[in-house]
């Protein structure tokens, strides 16, 4: 295939343990570390590793955010994409919104592949993939740990609830990622100089002429419910105490 | 009135609990009439387990050879062409699901709701974002279906002893062929399910290697329990990836669950907020698992399972 094209999302790094603002209007977000979302890295991971085998020879990333994204597509761009390309929107866009901007972007491109991550880890909505190859009318593999192209036709495993499910689809097709899928590369310093030559084109999420949908209404943040911490027991035998204790053992 | 539609999951003979507990969301909304869809290849016996379970107002069965296996794509205009009418289209949060709902969201236009953990009003729920770190309410617009998939550990399953009728419907929709399924490994055992289990016992790295494992199976056989995983645990091969408990594996809520040599990453924890009593194992004292474990006990793990075994 010609191009794979790979979301990249910018999103709050996952060591960081989030808060919700004092005013419950949102989520702290300011001053906080922010990353490449991790399914993401691994669905560029695996778009230049097949290129390296041969299977592909352009890889093109996207990202749909503010102008700061633009460090996570260099990130990309040090890893080895070839092109970056920032839908540029100050808001946060929501799943279909994003999927119709793939998909626009498919249209003007025409690759054989796009590779997404399977959650973002910020809303945790595991939805854009499908979504986009709903509206693309293409085949989904979704949670993938293993991808195998055969010209025209992909084989990608699945972690699905009760094992591994193999599917076979016909190509162009959406894959989203799972963990296990490969362990992302680090970039080198001299990848991060070579990157800053790599284009990457902007284009404002309103100059881009697709219809956004209606997001949802975020009507409150609050912190969740916390654990209390318990007892702590000296040996096994005041643990099976404390398990009878609950009615448990 | 809300008039929701579910979509069963099932393997092709047995109905999944995770159906159940939709059907329990569903009944939180106000005023409901609830509909069960069953898309099979041949769907009679999930039907008539479907039927069962109280509050279904009917269950509509579409019975082709391309539902054999649950292809999204193959389901999901199947589904579309019946959602008009209904209000809600639901279904489970587990990988079902979360492969199917999306879809079908997109070919209707609107977003989904993912992970609902508690109805609010018609077009209202709460949902965890950011691993859980933050509860977030959202509102979906009020004159569009509602598609969303339901946070299973969040809701007991209805109990069955209804005698819904069954309804036989043909689809005529066009069906791509774009999708062919090939073919399932499962580590299926003869130990409880791991997402439906009461007792489970759950192993982290710490383990050190796939031999070692078999300590947490064999306390767990003992107990009668499930078996779990940490992340770290599945991406070092101890065990399939099935086994994983977390924000990106599975929601559990049993009544005890026994973390040994578990850490208790934010990513781990969140699978587990609501499991009636948390057990940790754990040699260094200062894990944050102990911040959240009702019972704790600091040790070694190798000493501890073994006396812990001949002690139950
Ligand atoms: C995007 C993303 C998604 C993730 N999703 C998940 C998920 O769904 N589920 C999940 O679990 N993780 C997930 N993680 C990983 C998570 O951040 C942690 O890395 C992981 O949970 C750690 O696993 P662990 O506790 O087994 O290992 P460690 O953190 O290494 O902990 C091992 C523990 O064992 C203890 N120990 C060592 N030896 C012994 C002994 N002999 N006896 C007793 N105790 C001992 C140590 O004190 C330590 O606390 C995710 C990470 C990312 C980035
Ligand atoms: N704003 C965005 N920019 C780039 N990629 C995105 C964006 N939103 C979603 N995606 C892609 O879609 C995947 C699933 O996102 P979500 O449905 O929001 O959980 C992510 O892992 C990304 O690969």
């Amino acid at each position: 295939m010609e191009k794979i094209l790979v979301g990249l999302k910018r999103v709050v790094d996952y060591n960081v343990r989030v808060r919700v603002r004092s005013d419950g209007s949102g989520v702290e977000t300011d001053g906080v570390k922010m990353s490449i979302n991790p399914f993401d890295e691994i669905a560029l991971e695996e778009a230049l590793r097949i290129k390296e085998r041969g299977e592909a020879s352009e890889v093109i990333v996207v990202s749909i955010g503010p102008s700061e994204a633009q460090q996570q597509l260099r990130t990309g761009l040090a890893m080895g994409a070839d092109r970056a390309i920032l839908i540029e929107s100050a808001d946060p866009v929501d799943p279909l919104t994003a999927a119709r901007v793939f998909l626009e972007l498919v249209n003007r491109e025409q690759p054989g592949m796009v590779l997404l991550g399977k959650q973002a880890i910020d809303n945790d909505n595991n939805q854009a993939g499908q979504m986009l190859a709903a509206i693309w009318g293409r085949p989904q593999a979704t949670f993938a740990s293993k991808v195998e192209i055969q010209g025209s036709t992909a084989t990608v495993t699945r972690e699905v609830d009760i094992g591994l499910e193999t599917i076979e689809i016909d190509l162009p097709a959406v894959v989203t990622t799972d963990l296990r899928l490969n362990e992302p590369r680090y970039v080198k310093l001299p990848d991060i100089m070579k990157a800053k030559r790599k284009p990457l084109d902007i284009t404002p999420l309103a100059e881009l002429g697709v219809g956004t949908a209606t997001a949802h209404a975020e009507v409150a943040f609050e912190p969740p419910e916390e654990r209390q911490k318990g007892i702590m027991v000296q040996d096994v035998a005041g643990l099976v105490e404390a398990l009878k204790d609950k009615g448990l053992v | 009135m809300s008039k929701v539609l579910i979509i069963a999951e099932h393997d092709g003979a047995t109905l999944n609990e995770s159906t159940a507990k939709c059907v329990a969301c569903a009944n939180d909304l106000p005023d409901t009439e609830i509909d069960l869809l069953v898309l099979a290849k041949d769907g009679s016996g999930v039907a008539e387990q479907a039927a069962r379970l109280d509050s279904v107002a009917k269950v509509r069965l579409i019975e082709n050879d391309a539902n054999e296996h649950a292809l999204a794509a193959v389901l999901a205009p199947q589904i579309v062409a019946l959602a008009g009418g209904y209000s809600h289209l639901f279904g489970p949060s587990t990988t079902f699901g979360k492969d199917l709902m999306p879809r079908v969201a997109a070919l209707l236009g609107v977003n989904q709701v993912s992970d609902i953990m508690s109805v609010q009003g018609s077009h209202t729920f709460k949902r965890p974002i950011y691993a859980g770190n933050v509860i977030l309410t959202v509102e979906a617009p009020a004159d569009l279906p509602v598609v969303a998939t339901i946070r299973t550990a969040s809701y007991k399953s209805v109990s069955a002893t209804n005698n819904a009728p069954v309804e036989s419907l043909t689809d005529h929709t066009e069906l791509p062929q774009h999708t062919r399924f090939v073919g399932l490994s499962s580590g299926s055992s003869d130990r409880p399910d791991l997402q439906s289990a009461s007792l489970v016992v759950s192993g982290g790295r710490a383990l050190g290697s796939a031999e070692n494992f078999a300590l947490i199976y064999a306390l767990a056989d003992k107990m009668g329990a499930a078996v779990g995983a940490s992340r770290a645990a599945v991406d070092a091969g101890y065990v399939p990836n099935e086994l994983q408990v977390g924000q990106t594996g599975k929601i559990i809520a049993p009544d005890l669950y026994i973390a040994i040599g578990i850490s208790g990453a934010i990513q781990h924890l969140t699978g587990i907020k609501d499991v009636g009593t948390i057990v940790a194992i754990n040699k260094d004292e200062d894990a944050p698992i102990f911040e959240v474990a009702d019972i704790g006990l600091v040790g070694d793990l190798f000493k501890i399972i073994p006396e812990l075994k001949d002690a139950l």
